[in-house]
């Protein structure tokens, strides 16, 4: 392919087009949705009147990718280990996660503690409401129709499918986080974990098993 | 004006019905638990009414904000479970009616 205006066209690029190659996928980012349009249009009219910076936008997308499961994690581990931090974190989350350094954010959280006779698990059925707080951005199962929709009218069936067995004698509690609460899942401690540090007991703590579908398991 | 905020009426323990209606708007009241009852598990505080706040009003005056907690086989009738599995979900108090002495 020629291209005269173009000031630097080396030969490389000329003989690359008579090189035979598959094509190209094309792009799944491309789709310029009405959301996406408007989106668009309201942070560039925002940026341009001086409201905010394109640098606050960046630095926020940022900060939202920087909380994740270990937050959680932590919280978990913390509790685990102490058993006055649990009583506050039970009592008064958002304050508990505070004292680790994690920032609460507008909403508040419900601590829910799995035991030996219930089971908890978290759903949003209205939209994907998820604390993001402690766990981040939620995966996209959760956010998925299948998920909000079967999470609340068969719990079993979709725990048994995360690989995760209920006993009929334990409760299955799930939890429809519809309005201004978000809820994490405080799950068991494995046995064997008993001299473990709270530093390692952290690794072990997944993000799955904080939203309900997984119980945490011992190493090995 | 914000209004007077309501007192809430319900504690821990109560039973209630959600109210079956069906108004439009940004309703956080799940469909499938209308028209059921359950027991107040905990009240949450007060919270802005997200009918109104979805369309940029105050959401003033605050309702008082409830878990509920719900059973299974009574919200679904081929609930394939086990009978004390349940559900909890937060409904503000204007959902809310109290239920039948059980």
């Amino acid at each position: 392919m020629t291209a005269p205006d173009e000031p630097h066209v080396h030969d490389h690029a000329h003989e690359h087009a008579h090189v035979p190659h598959p094509p190209a996928r094309p792009d799944t980012d491309d789709t310029l949705t009405y959301y996406k349009a408007m989106e668009i249009a309201v942070r560039e009219l925002l940026i341009e009147k001086g409201v905010i910076s394109a640098e606050d936008v960046r630095r926020a997308i940022e900060a939202m990718d920087a909380r994740s499961p270990a937050q959680g994690a932590r919280v978990v581990a913390r509790a685990w280990s102490d058993p006055a931090y649990k009583a506050r974190l039970l009592a008064d989350p958002n304050s508990a996660i505070k004292e680790l350094g994690i920032e609460p954010g507008v909403y508040k959280l419900v601590v829910l503690e799995n035991t030996a006779g219930v089971h908890n698990l978290v759903v949003c059925t209205l939209c994907s409401c998820y604390p993001r707080g402690v766990l981040g951005l939620p995966p996209d199962w959760y956010k998925s129709r299948a998920y909000r929709s079967r999470a609340v009218r068969e719990p079993r069936v979709v725990l048994r499918e995360f690989g995760t067995e209920i006993p009929d004698h334990v409760e299955v509690r799930v939890h429809d986080s519809t309005a201004d609460m978000r809820y994490l899942v405080l799950p068991e401690r494995p046995a064997g974990t008993e001299g473990l540090s709270e530093s390692v007991l952290a690794e072990l703590i997944t993000r799955d098993s904080m939203i309900g579908v997984a119980r945490v398991l011992a190493p090995g | 004006m914000s209004g007077t905020e309501p007192a809430p009426r319900f504690r821990p323990g109560d039973r209630v019905r959600v109210r079956f209606a069906d108004p439009p708007g940004h309703i956080r009241t799940p469909w499938y638990i209308r028209g059921r009852a359950g027991v107040v598990e905990r009240l949450c505080g007060a919270y802005g009414n997200p009918e109104e706040l979805a369309y940029n009003r105050p959401g003033t005056p605050r309702q008082p904000l409830y878990r509920v907690r719900f059973r299974q086989s009574q919200i679904w009738p081929d609930y394939r479970g086990v009978p004390t599995d349940t559900v909890d979900i937060e409904i503000y108090q204007h959902w809310l009616e109290p239920g039948e002495a059980g």
